[in-house]
């Protein structure tokens, strides 16, 4: 036995990228609320920017975008399993 | 100074297909009355709410993108609000990104998007 801690074998970190930058999206349609639920969870909350890695200038419009489209009733306030 | 505007307003499933298009035709007489001009006319025809409103589980949803002076919206949301017939709306002006989508979306660019998405999933 070695006193040393054994290097624990974690998978590699991808690197986070903003969806948006990289594809040179620029308007958030809150009509397409199939596009919009990739950014909300199971419960319909919208997800943080660290899960997603979406820039700060882009989680202001998807933030913007959702409570729209769930003003439209478009998308849930609430849900159960919504994916 | 004119600006671009979209709004999505949302009917009660009660009304005929008659009177619905009745109601349309009002708000866009309120429109261009206000010298408003219009500039995609859409109607998304009944759907599903996600949530009930007013215990109504389905709505007319109907578009209209137009071009008006600031002053005009507060008039057309008065119309709105006095009719029973409208359960929701929602205005928004729109920048310069969302009038060139709103552009492609007309030109149904998106629809065509999505099936190469799904074939690139399979």
């Amino acid at each position: 036995m070695t006193l040393q801690n054994e290097p624990i074998n974690r998978e590699q970190k991808k690197d986070k990228y903003c969806r948006f930058k990289k594809n040179g999206i620029k308007y958030i349609d809150y009509k397409d609320p199939d596009f919009l639920l990739k950014f909300v969870n199971e419960q319909g909350k919208i997800l943080p920017r660290r899960l997603t890695g979406t820039s700060l200038k882009f989680q202001r419009k998807i933030a913007q975008a959702i409570k729209r489209s769930r003003h439209c009733a478009l998308m849930p306030y609430v849900g159960d399993s919504l994916k | 100074m004119k600006k671009n505007y979209e709004t999505v307003f949302i009917m009660t499933p009660v009304l005929s297909e008659v009177q619905m298009k009745d109601t349309v035709g009002k708000f866009k007489k309120v429109l261009t009355s206000n010298g408003a001009e219009m500039v995609n006319d859409e109607s998304w025809g009944l759907r599903k709410l996600a949530y009930p409103i007013q215990h109504k589980t389905t709505g007319f949803y109907h578009l209209f993108e137009f071009l008006a002076a600031p002053d005009t919206i507060s008039k057309l949301e008065t119309e709105f609000r006095r009719d029973e017939a409208v359960m929701r709306f929602l205005t928004t002006s729109l920048d310069k990104h969302a009038v060139i989508y709103n552009e492609r979306r007309k030109g149904g660019a998106f629809n065509k998007k999505k099936e190469v998405k799904k074939e690139a999933a399979k």
